[in-house]
């Protein structure tokens, strides 16, 4: 079993729900994201999302393209990426998800990568874009590996879609809350429940609900129907606002707290 | 009989290695309902007329293809024939497409069209279209593209478009793109994207190839009519290769017929300096905005700033097609500069009386320097996929 797999296993077992928190790496540099992954480990992450940054984020709203354009002002790189994580994983076992766009991983290198990201201790990889149609070449060598590879699910997916999906998932499942890009809203509409139930019709690997949860509110509703919410932009946007403030990595670890029910 | 059915994608849009569709989920299934109805007014008689009306009686086609004496007698090699796609409603080949596509959204009963644009010929397209049929149209365009084309901006504001900015990146046709898709992604319920070149996810690549094929099928005609015989070379310029491919692809399967594709080397050899993706240690096979193709990117697969003074080919990626046809040996890839295409731009208004649009220029340069090279008795054709008066004020800047 997967470090994922059982991390939601145990969740179940107790009854409870997860909190993922999503950061860009390199933003704004990788000794920081070391430090947010284990700070955001200690703050009660059930698993992170490590974005990996691309000049062209296409499903991106404008925090995380700015989070994207800070990290790669200094270079960030796939290798980087990983060494980040290897260096995290002296200090924690929390599972890390690798979040990107597909052209980095593929220039860097599909063996590579697998090799790589089983040494340095990732656990999945999540490639925003590269649906299942299209991962056949990608998908056995990520399995092979024993890293979970991970995809989306949208309101927009009919029923057939979302079946083939789950048969090539593992890990689990990220439900896209809304048909959108990345970014806030002020409710997470009714889209998302209805989404995850049909998501469960077809599948018991835990579903995970992200875009648009920004508030402890948002991930309490998400905790109703859904295994996990994940926040992306409104921890990047707080990363952003305190970007040059020394207790950063504190600051972020307080907010990421007060984002989590009782 | 040109054969058509050749060169077609297998059914997930793949070109071989290149192609497919690599977009978030949210996007999977719309882009999917698209391929279908795209299939099935494809092979819709009904589709084809209406279409095929609005191209004569709205557009003006057939355009002409047109023997240049002077410019000829100028190369002192081959007959060079200009396809006047330049004289189309609109001034460019982009209205093919556009009037297409409209259509289809018509059928699928989208009320809301969005489009990117680069010079703004696309742009100014779709503005047009959408006045034609009622549609709500926003357009995207880079604020480097706004600067330098800022008539076509004026157009589609004048043609009832609403033209947003794009500030991000280099604020060039790449990131007008990005825009729209994040648009697209976000009200895909109601929304058409009309997207203006061969580029981008299954089934865009085939579908605007197919619309801008009218282009190859009439030259086809006109040249066996005029001349008893095919052209020994065509020659096109290639931004995400639509007026290209248009012209080339009823002629694939003719053996003898050769077809050089012209992109733009810009200002120098450097990644950054140009954008051609087909330029030894230039481009390399990547992902980029939902296709596979050659791609202009660093070694970290980030991808690169490109530049050439014509805002049509200043991206940093290729339709997949031309990919294909390109590894395939069937089309020849080369590149003219900003002063190669300034100089044509020149030549062509003073010896013809045609003053082509800055891209178009890019096609013009190589066929001069081709025609030289070749017997009196040979024949080409080059694509003048646009008219330059757009271009005007960039020139003048410039000198």
């Amino acid at each position: 079993m997967s470090r994922i797999a059982e991390t939601f296993a145990r969740l179940r077992r107790a009854g409870r729900r997860g909190f993922i928190p999503f950061i860009t790496a390199g933003d704004p540099d990788l000794e920081t994201t070391r430090a947010l992954i284990v700070e955001l480990a200690h703050a009660g992450a059930t698993l992170i999302e490590l974005g990996i940054p691309f000049s062209d984020p296409m499903a991106d709203g404008p925090v995380i393209q700015r989070a994207s354009e800070r990290a790669l002002k200094h270079g960030v790189s796939v290798a980087d990426v990983l060494a980040v994580v290897a260096d995290a994983r002296r200090e924690t076992d929390v599972p890390v998800v690798l979040f990107s766009y597909y052209n980095p991983l593929l220039q860097f290198g599909h063996e590579r990568l697998c090799t790589e990201s089983q040494r340095v201790g990732v656990d999945g990889l999540l490639v925003t874009d590269l649906a299942p149609e299209e991962a056949g070449e990608f998908a056995p060598l990520v399995k092979q590996h024993g890293l979970d590879l991970i995809f989306l699910v949208a309101p927009t997916s009919t029923d057939a879609r979302l079946q083939m999906i789950a048969e090539r998932a593992s890990g689990f499942i990220y439900a896209v809350s809304r048909a959108g890009i990345t970014g806030q809203q002020t409710e997470v509409n009714a889209a998302a429940e209805r989404l995850v139930r049909r998501v469960r019709a077809v599948t018991d690997l835990p579903v995970a609900v992200g875009f648009g949860i920004s508030t402890r509110a948002q991930v309490a509703e998400v905790w109703r129907y859904a295994d996990a919410a994940v926040v992306g932009s409104a921890i990047v946007a707080e990363i952003e606002r305190h970007v040059n403030a020394p207790d950063l990595v504190a600051r972020i670890g307080a907010f990421a707290r007060s984002l989590v029910p009782e | 009989m040109a054969n058509e059915s050749l060169n077609q994608p297998d059914e997930r849009g793949h070109w071989g290695a290149y192609g497919g569709r690599f977009v978030p989920e949210t996007l999977m299934a719309p882009l999917e309902e698209l391929n279908e109805a795209y299939e099935v007014a494809r092979d819709d008689a009904t589709f084809q007329a209406e279409f095929n009306q609005l191209l004569r009686d709205y557009s003006g086609r057939p355009t002409p293809l047109y023997f240049t004496a002077r410019l000829t007698e100028q190369a002192g090699g081959a007959r060079i024939y200009l396809k006047r796609e330049d004289l189309s409603h609109t001034g460019s080949h982009k209205i093919n497409n556009a009037l297409g596509q409209v259509l289809l959204a018509r059928r699928m009963g989208k009320q809301r069209i969005i489009a990117e644009t680069g010079a703004g010929q696309h742009g100014v397209a779709t503005a047009t279209v959408c006045a034609l049929f009622g549609l709500k149209c926003v357009v995207y365009m880079g604020a480097e593209d706004m600067r330098r084309q800022q008539l076509n901006v004026f157009r589609m504001r004048l043609l009832g478009a609403e033209v947003r900015e794009v500030d991000a990146g280099a604020r060039t046709l790449k990131d007008a793109i990005n825009e729209a898709l994040r648009d697209w992604v976000t009200n895909v319920a109601d929304t058409y994207y009309l997207l203006g070149s061969a580029l981008g996810p299954h089934p865009y690549p085939r579908m605007v190839r197919d619309f801008q094929s009218v282009i190859g099928r009439e030259a086809r005609a006109q040249i066996l009519e005029r001349e008893g015989r095919l052209p020994d070379v065509l020659i096109a310029c290639v931004g995400g290769g639509s007026n290209s491919i248009g012209l080339f692809h009823p002629f694939l399967a003719d053996e003898n017929v050769r077809m050089i594709g012209v992109e733009a080397g810009g200002r120098g050899a450097e990644l950054g300096e140009h954008a051609a993706r087909f330029n030894p240690g230039g481009g390399r096979p990547g992902v980029l905005q939902g296709t596979m193709s050659y791609v202009l990117q660093d070694e970290r697969g980030q991808i690169a700033a490109t530049h050439s003074v014509s805002a049509g080919l200043d991206y940093p990626s290729i339709g997949p097609e031309h990919a294909f046809l390109h590894d395939a040996g069937r089309v020849q890839y080369v590149s003219a500069s900003d002063a190669d295409a300034l100089a044509a731009f020149h030549t062509l208004s003073e010896l013809e009386g045609i003053i082509p649009a800055l891209e178009s220029a890019h096609a013009v340069a190589y066929a001069l320097r081709v025609a030289r090279e070749l017997a009196q008795d040979q024949i080409m054709i080059v694509n003048l996929s646009g008219r330059g008066d757009k271009d005007v004020q960039t020139v003048a800047d410039m000198e």
